[in-house]
């Protein structure tokens, strides 16, 4: 799946662009909420989208995974131009997401929530599934298999069963990592996967970021607004600032762009 | 002290995703299908099977029909009726069209029929939801039971405008018209409920349940895991009119003997049947038997107690009857909303702890 492999402990190898936005406008009404952004997604790499409250963070997220259709712009994914795509093709296609406000099916258990992120692999007939037999079995218990080898990666085997109504906030957010990374998704899009967590938590999360990006080497694009974790996780920044860009290179690099002070990491006024 | 999973160790995925787990309950199970198949078809008299077992099965197949559709897809439908009604009907077109054909296949095909009639009435369920849509759906209930009185081909052209099951044999043993045993009654009533109960929670535990339970939970989150609303809810709505429809064509054609669309299958049948999930347990194959079982039994308990033993006038014990079920709806929706189902989860929960809760 992917082009680059890299070893275990080596700097992180960034490969081709996976993604290209190119000149994205999204207007609602009057309200421009992005202005004309572009920049690419590289495989294998981690890249970081921030900004402060309201600058279209979220917005550029929902563009790509298809909620938003832009009204300017052209987005290429693995080197084709994507035409407008609903949220569930642009799923298909290989990306997969997680919510600022966890999105998970509440009725349901851990294990059938991972599972539903296999979902787009399962392609057994209602007939086979009606009886359990032949292809539906089968699938079923291949797919189950990948979903367990995410949920151990994750380390979330002791709440399999548990209904995910009853967990708590930090565990809620990595069974939604695990239900989007099982879906083995070419890119892995995480909107604010820190937000609300305490330190600890944050750690256990920046761990598991990192390991996925590494063990399967999947391209990721994550908001967040932590600027620590920003600048320790991510290979690339985007700072975007009422809906422009206003900076995009290595974390030292951001770190250092007056724009970027000036909007975001702040300075005194007086 | 018996109900524990100690020692039960699985060791496969296959055995971990079986439909009980726990070996006390898969014992149980068998030794219920045993009576039902074995012991019940030689004990069974003729009021006990047109009272209770046959309402029983027919209901709860229908039940099951409305709960894939409610319970598991999140999908209100108050058309339960109707569906019921266009298997009815279309049991009675394909039994006196092609009488050479066996009754198990008409049955079977008139499910299909409904499935196609309640795929096409779903199609407003991609754009309303809640409310809206259950209003839409009350269009479909009235509209079909008005087409199945207005449009004479529907009952053959007879005068009364009913339609009336004509005779026919599986294996050689009349399942339909008057004179049907009352076991071979039970025993058609069994193995279509048992193997609808076994297709639902084959098709609830699998990818396109969990589809279903997607839409249901969340849908925006259904989409972004790559799921077609368009599709997951109209496959609830085929699979759903489906089962509604095989009930309705054995409530028709094994039951009743006789129906007239207005009188056997109005907006009562879809209120019953709404009912029976709710107090059964939404999203649970267990509960729709469970509130079938309940409100079939009911009735039939008042009358025995307030008539029979008390010497009520029968009117007064049938209000009785509407006070209870009302007053029972009401409590499971404030204190338990997902039904007998989840009491006897609970309790089942509790069992497994018994004696020592900690």
């Amino acid at each position: 799946m992917q082009e680059v492999v890299h070893t275990s402990n080596a700097q992180r190898e960034i490969g081709d662009v996976v993604m290209a936005m190119k000149h994205i406008t999204l207007r609602f009404g009057g309200v421009v909420a992005i202005k004309d952004i572009s920049f690419d997604i590289r495989a294998g790499e981690i890249r970081a989208i921030i900004g402060p409250n309201g600058a279209g963070k979220s917005s550029m997220l929902n563009v790509i995974s298809g909620f938003y259709r832009p009204q300017d712009g052209e987005i290429w994914f693995n080197g084709q131009k994507r035409r407008a795509l609903r949220p569930y093709q642009v799923a298909r296609q290989g990306i997969a997401r997680t919510f600022q406000n966890i999105a998970l099916f509440e009725g349901m258990t851990v294990l059938d929530n991972v599972m539903t992120g296999r979902l787009t692999h399962m392609n057994a007939s209602m007939f086979w599934q009606a009886i359990w037999q032949g292809r539906a079995e089968r699938e079923e218990m291949q797919n189950r298999e990948r979903a367990e080898q995410v949920i151990d990666f994750l380390e979330i085997q002791h709440i399999r069963k548990t209904p995910v109504a009853r967990l708590p906030y930090g565990l809620k957010k990595r069974v939604e990592l695990a239900r989007a990374l099982v879906s083995e998704p070419t890119l892995l899009l995480l909107d604010e996967p820190m937000a609300g967590m305490n330190v600890e938590e944050k750690e256990d999360m920046s761990r598991f970021i990192l390991d996925v990006n590494d063990e399967f080497g999947t391209t990721i694009a994550l908001i967040e607004h932590d600027m620590g974790v920003v600048m320790d996780l991510s290979d690339r920044v985007v700072v975007m600032d009422y809906g422009r860009k206003i900076g995009d290179g290595v974390p030292s690099e951001v770190r250092n762009n007056q724009d970027v002070i000036d909007a975001y990491l702040g300075v005194s006024h007086d | 002290m018996f109900y524990r999973e100690a020692g039960d160790f699985k060791t496969s995925y296959v055995s971990d995703s079986q439909t009980f787990p726990i070996a006390f309950d898969r014992y149980c199970y068998f030794v219920t299908l045993f009576i039902g198949v074995v012991v019940l078809p030689f004990v069974v008299n003729d009021y006990i099977v047109s009272a209770i077992l046959a309402p029983f099965f027919i209901y709860s197949i229908a039940a099951i029909g409305l709960n894939i559709l409610t319970g598991y897809c999140g999908q209100v439908s108050l058309g339960t009726g109707g569906f019921m009604a266009v298997g009815a009907y279309s049991c009675y077109k394909l039994m006196t069209g092609f009488p050479e054909v066996s009754i198990l296949l008409h049955v079977v095909m008139a499910g299909a029929i409904t499935a196609i009639v309640g795929a096409i009435f779903g199609l407003p369920s991609l754009r309303i939801k809640g409310f809206y849509l259950a209003v839409a759906t009350l269009a479909a209930q009235f509209f079909l039971v008005w087409l199945f009185n207005k449009v004479s081909w529907f009952y053959n052209y007879s005068a009364s405008g009913q339609i009336s099951a004509p005779e026919r044999t599986v294996l050689s043993i009349p399942v339909t018209g008057p004179n049907v045993e009352p076991w071979a009654m039970y025993l058609i009533c069994f193995a279509f409920a048992f193997i609808s109960a076994v297709l639902a929670r084959n098709l609830t535990r699998g990818s396109l349940g969990r589809t279903w339970m997607a839409i249901r939970d969340m849908d925006i989150a259904a989409e972004i895991i790559g799921v077609n609303p368009l599709r997951a809810k109209l496959t609830a709505f085929a699979v759903s009119s489906f089962f509604i429809g095989v009930s309705g064509a054995l409530f028709f054609a094994v039951y009743l003997g006789a129906a007239e669309a207005g009188d056997s299958f109005g907006i009562q049948k879809s209120f019953i049947v709404l009912f029976m999930i709710i107090i059964g347990g939404l999203g649970s194959i267990f509960g729709s038997f469970a509130g079938a079982a309940l409100l079939v039994v009911l009735p039939v308990f008042l009358k025995l107690l307030g008539v029979d033993l008390m010497g009520w006038p029968t009117d007064l014990v049938a209000h009785i009857q509407l006070v209870i079920v009302g007053f029972l709806i009401i409590l499971f929706l404030v204190l338990e909303p997902h039904g007998l189902a989840q009491l006897w989860r609970l309790g089942k929960e509790k069992l497994r702890l018994w004696p020592f809760p900690h």
